[in-house]
């Protein structure tokens, strides 16, 4: 008998293959004291060596496919494990209060967890607790012999179901062999679901207990179109599956007829409709799918998995094949967007109660501009190879942003002073993310060139709610009156200056949200690529002056059901969003 | 022996992957090698003892080998150290 499991369609396409459950085991054990000591030496022994073994396979894997720094990292733990100090500690408390092995483990690993959390609780410093915890498990799961999940041994097609997944998570699956993605918390715009759009990889979030109903092994089948996964599915199933995924494939295929035409509406009016891109990949994939132009170049990649900052050469170089690769079309550059949950090794921040509502984005960059300066030289020289734009990430104020532009300015003017070309038609604008910004969008219009909203953040501040939390992920809502109120405030404001607006959140791919958008004018539409074709064949059949009366609607709905059902009445086609 | 102070200035202190690579780097000679540091030592070929000190930024450390290659270890830990960020 099959099991339906509901959750939020997070990626699209539909994916077959077994589970593979990415959630710790249970290692719980009792105090209990041993007859036999010699006995308990010896699996403590095996248990050390079996770690060992396991270890370095790990690392060996982990510094092919990402690099020494993470190699280092299971480095530490082979260190505890090679260091005679840990192994004659736990012997002691065998051979001393006669404990079983497991028990010594765990209160020799618990008395160095707690002088290390009574010290110095810098991040760096947990650090060492987590090596520590992970070492504590490793040798458990050998002594009560249960294996520990470990996303780096996958060697076969298979779906990843877990609580919820982390950066570091992500960065140990294999392309090779993630089929889909299943997840208990999380929402739309967690970092790992936008990670299994960037990668295509069909995936299902918040499904609240996936990890409780799914065995490792049972095969599943994961709709990432309609939020569904279907747990030991029958041959009906199957079969149906099948033939979505065929339909699937084949519209995808329609859409590819797009991947060279301009994005214009039936009554003519053109929309920029761009991609959001962070690696060199994403940008070979924005070409794939027609991008017309980069509407946000995340510059966070340039420091990730590295020792020290990039310097201004290093990030030339790198910014250089982005905007000369897009030639004429424009490519905005967004500045160092670390903090809320992005973090970086080598610019330690504080620990907050609320990063969220810390020190993020351009407050960094203002407070260091040790690491902003070098970043602008870079993007201001590059600037004479393509079209470049360049913004502020998370301006709050007209003082923040006037900050940030005299920064730039004096930038550009030692470049022009030290004779280097710099061209003189770089764009300057701000991501649109905090609502007191929207408030006081008339006055910001004439100082900025262009405003790019970035919704994924602004719908989060208009309500309150972390998007990453499942208990509270309903409260995201895109087509709330509250967030097309603010989002028409904004263009209209721009627009009475002759400024454009752009939207780089995921509500700019957004099938729904798109007719509202259009109709409210906004001059630029910037998603992850495999967004792209989808949402131009959907422009390409509207025209914004019969969307008027729907805009008008939605702008007086009271909530965002009844905007959702505005939009499905007024564009049968979308009627299955 | 030899014997050298240094202060820890990297605002991370000897965190878990600094504390990796020089027990990595005192591992590799035979001479005993401490770490000093408000008055316990511990030996650098052991990562609990070196995780256990937590040291943090703006610390004074001491470190002292001892043996046939003493020289040519506490080089190469004075070398890890600033190759790692902890000093200037």
């Amino acid at each position: 008998m099959s099991l339906l499991l509901n959750g939020l369609a997070a990626s699209n396409g539909i994916a077959i293959a077994p589970a593979y459950l990415l959630v710790g085991s249970d290692l719980s054990i009792q105090k209990q004291h041993t007859n036999d000591k010699d006995h308990e030496v010896s699996r403590l022994h095996d248990s050390f060596a079996f770690s060992r073994q396991e270890l370095r396979v790990i690392r060996d894997h982990a510094h092919q496919r990402l690099g020494q720094r993470a190699a280092t990292v299971v480095d530490t733990q082979l260190a505890m494990l090679n260091d005679p100090a840990l192994l004659a500690a736990i012997m002691d408390q065998i051979k001393g209060a006669g404990f079983t092995a497991e028990w010594a483990v765990k209160v020799v690993t618990d008395r160095y967890l707690n002088i290390f959390e009574h010290q110095n609780d810098n991040d760096y410093l947990q650090a060492r607790g987590t090596a520590m915890r992970d070492v504590a498990k490793r040798l458990l799961s050998h002594l009560l012999a249960i294996d520990l999940p470990d996303p780096l041994q996958l060697d076969h097609r298979a779906i990843i179901v877990a609580k919820n997944v982390t950066p570091t998570d992500t960065a140990q699956f294999s392309r090779r062999y993630v089929a889909g993605l299943v997840t208990d918390g999380g929402g739309r715009t967690s970092h790992f679901t936008i990670m299994s759009r960037t990668l295509s990889l069909p995936a299902v979030v918040a499904t609240k207990d996936a990890t409780a109903k799914i065995n490792n092994g049972d095969l599943l089948i994961v709709d990432g179109i309609h939020g569904k996964v279907i747990v030991r599915p029958s041959e009906e199933e199957l079969e149906h599956y099948r033939l979505l995924a065929g339909q699937f494939a084949r519209e995808q295929e329609a859409w590819g007829a797009l991947r060279d035409q301009q994005t214009i509406s039936t009554d003519g009016r053109h929309f920029e409709v761009a991609a959001n891109v962070g690696t060199l990949a994403d940008l070979e994939d924005a070409r794939k799918n027609g991008a017309e132009g980069i509407g946000l170049l995340r510059t966070e990649f340039l420091y990730m998995n590295q020792a020290a900052l990039p310097d201004e050469a290093q990030q030339f170089t790198a910014y250089k094949q982005f905007v000369s690769t897009m030639n004429e079309q424009r490519v905005v550059a967004r500045t160092l967007d670390i903090g809320g949950d992005k973090r970086l090794g080598m610019v330690p921040l504080p620990q907050e109660a609320n990063p969220y509502l810390g020190f993020r984005a351009i407050r960094v960059g203002l407070a260091k501009p040790e690491i902003l300066r070098p970043q602008l030289r870079a993007l201001l020289r590059v600037s004479v190879y393509g079209r470049l734009a360049i913004m502020f990430p998370m301006v709050a104020t007209i003082e923040e942003f006037r900050q940030a532009r005299a920064i730039l300015d004096e930038e550009k003017d030692k470049l022009v002073a030290a004779g280097v070309a710099v061209a003189d038609n770089v764009e300057v604008g701000m991501m649109l993310e905090i609502p007191a910004v929207a408030m006081m969008a008339d006055l910001f219009a004439p100082e900025v060139d262009f405003f790019s909203i970035g919704s994924n953040d602004l719908i989060q501040y208009l309500f309150a709610a972390d998007r990453g939390n499942a208990r509270v992920a309903y409260l995201y809502q895109e087509l709330h009156p509250a967030v097309l109120r603010t989002v028409k405030r904004v263009i209209d404001a721009a627009h009475a200056e002759g400024k454009w607006v752009g939207m780089c959140g995921e509500m700019a791919g957004s099938p729904l949200a798109t007719p509202l958008l259009m109709g409210m004018g906004l001059d630029e539409f910037s998603m992850r690529s495999s967004q792209i074709l989808r949402i131009r064949a959907l422009i390409k059949k509207l025209n914004t002056r019969h969307l008027q009366p729907l805009v008008h609607r939605a702008l007086a709905a009271k909530t965002a059901p009844e905007v959702t059902e505005l939009v499905k009445e007024f564009i049968p086609e979308l009627k299955d969003e | 022996m030899e014997k050298r102070d240094f202060t820890i200035t990297a605002e991370t202190g000897i965190h878990a992957r600094p504390a990796t690579i020089l027990v990595q780097t005192a591992s590799k000679f035979s001479s005993d090698v401490t770490l000093s540091y408000e008055g316990k030592s511990v030996n650098l070929k052991s990562i609990m003892g070196v995780m256990s000190l937590g040291v943090g930024q703006n610390a004074n450390v001491t470190i002292t080998a001892s043996g046939d290659d003493e020289k040519e270890a506490l080089d190469a830990v004075a070398e890890t150290m600033k190759k790692e960020g902890l000093t200037d």
